[in-house]
């Protein structure tokens, strides 16, 4: 007992010394600590809000408590499973298309056998990531609208008939995923490219002299060696699978596809900021944090079971 | 002699998805490019396909006297330069000693950071906290909020890790460097591709930044160019064609319309075109950025 308190004892006071040795090191963390604190962990906290009656005079902190009543309301809210449903299937079609494509591209490129020409297509089809939300969506109204846009023309030269794409409700989930893909693929391609340089060649020798087609190494060699990126990358999309997309879905909505691409996030930008229903807006907003943070974590640890891969 | 005319086949065929990937990318990038230095009513009207028909700039010269788009790109080329620049000072501070494993708090430190990337306060407490400490419509609400990113001080920091060896930082300090000392002298000067990459994260960031500035910026002449952007490219789509205009008017409304679709494409590539050039230029850091983003921290 004596013992263990006395080497206690030293054990903090190594610390102590450790850290006046330091005390530069903590200086450095000092900012970055402060930001954080004021511009995350004071929001987390306002969250409150959301259980309050928020009244501009009283401030966040003095406005009466009110409990689940907000919540209560948008469960209750006829928007509610709509909100929900399309939040989910606009997430769900975009993953389930944008995701494999990239993975598909590095297959290709990394098939190409002229380094040259690899190396250019892979840059070339980078370059779309880097237009903002806000010119993609423009390019998206200017391309396909319905008697100037370049996709109509051509739909009219192959002899078919014009679309309005923007305001017909049952294209807006496609044009936001395919333009999602055209944006997207090569830039989220790059990973798995530099995963696939990781591949053993000894591997695809030995598999040669076995007599394995190309095909057929892709499938046994090529695919398994990416598992593991493919996986964390898999997560890491389906964490954030509730919550991409606000910018690009508020500025592709138009009166005629809300219906459709009305979503969560959208809808509390509106509540809040457009109807001045601060508390309920921050509830809204809550409610799909907290979904959010349950499927990372049963993601993860389905992963984790599955395949020995998490997250933290 | 079956093998080998497998493996042609194969070749062509992963030549043609190339070649596909490839001009489906590029062809849009260059309709664009072509469609801006063309004639209206031809690229109205469909005639552009690739190369630009009736070839002039009249586009980039109407563009030249809007000037709110001016204003945009100056106020945007400002907030990026600032904050490009804060972002870049947190995130390396913050690296350094996140990397020393002889630094005591770390695993704290990290945890404190990593829980605000799976969590947030939200928009509105958020929006709330703006107003309260009285940045709204500053520069600073642009600026401040994001001026930590967690996700690239743990690749910075696996960066420094990885590539710079903790020997050459022991030897600084036996030679009586302090910890700033190794930091400006000897981690710094050897972090340059981390650097790179990180500039140009940040500045892409803040360039595209559209949210900030519809939540936080109420003042037109403060409005970073996106939101200019946003009202011309995306929020302008009906065209006024009255049913009351006589048949020379109704010519003269729609040529006006034609014109102005024609000065969208020309944003389109000014706004896009500074990254666009610097990318092919810095791809090969990028990559390394990426895959060391990649590796699990």
């Amino acid at each position: 007992m004596r013992l263990n308190l006395h080497t206690r004892k030293l054990q903090t006071q190594s610390l102590k010394r450790e850290m006046v040795k330091n005390y530069q090191l903590y200086l450095m963390v000092l900012p970055s600590i402060v930001m954080i604190a004021i511009f995350q962990y004071v929001p987390m906290y306002g969250v409150q809000i959301a259980f309050k009656d928020f009244n501009a005079r009283l401030g966040i902190w003095s406005s009466p408590w009110i409990g689940l009543t907000h919540i209560e309301k948008f469960i209750q809210s006829p928007y509610f499973f709509k909100l929900l449903w399309n939040t989910f299937i606009i997430n769900v079609y975009s993953l389930a298309i944008g995701f494999p494509i990239p993975i598909l591209v590095a297959v290709i490129l990394n098939e190409l056998e002229r380094e040259v020409y690899k190396k250019f297509v892979q840059t070339v089809i980078c370059i779309p990531h880097f237009i903002s939300t806000v010119v993609m969506v423009g390019m998206i109204f200017l391309f396909t609208n319905e008697s100037k846009g370049i996709i109509n023309h051509f739909i009219a030269f192959l002899g078919g008939e014009r679309i309005a794409f923007m305001a017909k409700q049952q294209w807006f989930r496609t044009i936001y995923v395919l333009s999602g893909v055209w944006q997207n693929m090569g830039w989220n391609s790059i990973i798995y490219i530099a995963a696939l340089s990781g591949v053993d060649v000894q591997m695809h020798e030995a598999a040669i002299i076995d007599g394995a087609g190309r095909l057929k190494r892709i499938w046994h060699i090529n695919l398994p060696t990416i598992k593991p990126t493919f996986v964390i990358m898999l997560l890491m999309s389906m964490g954030k699978m509730l919550s991409v997309g606000f910018e690009k879905i508020y500025l592709m909505q138009l009166p005629l596809n809300l219906e459709v691409s009305e979503v969560i996030s959208t809808y509390t930008y509106k509540i809040a900021f457009e109807g001045g229903s601060f508390s309920y807006g921050a509830a809204i907003g809550l409610f799909l944090n907290v979904l959010n943070l349950i499927l990372l974590v049963s993601f993860n640890r389905i992963a984790r079971k599955m395949g020995d891969v998490s997250l933290w | 002699m079956v093998k080998g005319i497998k493996d042609l086949l194969f070749d062509t065929v992963i030549n043609i998805l190339a070649f596909m990937l490839l001009a489906v990318v590029l062809f849009a990038l260059i309709f664009v490019l072509s469609a801006s230095l063309s004639d209206p009513h031809m690229v109205v009207t469909g005639k552009v396909v690739l190369l630009p028909k009736g070839f002039n700039l009249d586009a980039y010269s109407s563009l030249l006297k809007q000037a709110d788009v001016w204003i945009g790109y100056k106020n945007s080329l400002f907030y990026t330069l600032i904050g490009t620049s804060i972002n870049l000072f947190l995130t390396m501070m913050t690296a350094y000693p996140l990397s020393r494993k002889d630094f005591k708090g770390r695993t704290l430190v990290t945890v404190i950071f990593m829980i605000t990337m799976y969590f947030s306060g939200g928009m509105i407490s958020s929006f709330l906290l703006i107003k309260n400490i009285g940045i709204y419509n500053t520069l600073w609400a642009l600026i401040l909020p994001g001026s930590v990113s967690v996700y690239n001080i743990i690749i910075c920091r696996t960066y420094m890790q990885s590539s710079i060896p903790f020997e050459i930082q022991e030897s600084g300090k036996i030679d009586g460097c302090s910890n700033f000392g190794v930091f400006f002298r000897i981690v710094l000067p050897l972090s340059g591709p981390i650097i790179a990459v990180l500039t140009m994260f940040f500045a892409l960031a803040h360039w595209n930044d559209y949210f900030n500035a519809l939540l936080y910026i109420s003042s037109r002449n403060k409005y970073p160019l996106q939101l200019f952007l946003a009202e011309i490219l995306v929020r302008s789509q009906q065209t006024s064609i009255d049913a009351m205009m006589s048949e020379e008017e109704l010519i003269a409304a729609q040529r006006q319309a034609d014109k102005a679709e024609l000065l969208k494409y020309a944003l389109v590539v000014v706004a896009s075109l500074p990254f666009m050039v610097v990318y092919p230029l810095l791809q090969k850091y990028f990559v390394k950025g990426i895959m060391i983003g990649a590796i699990k921290g």
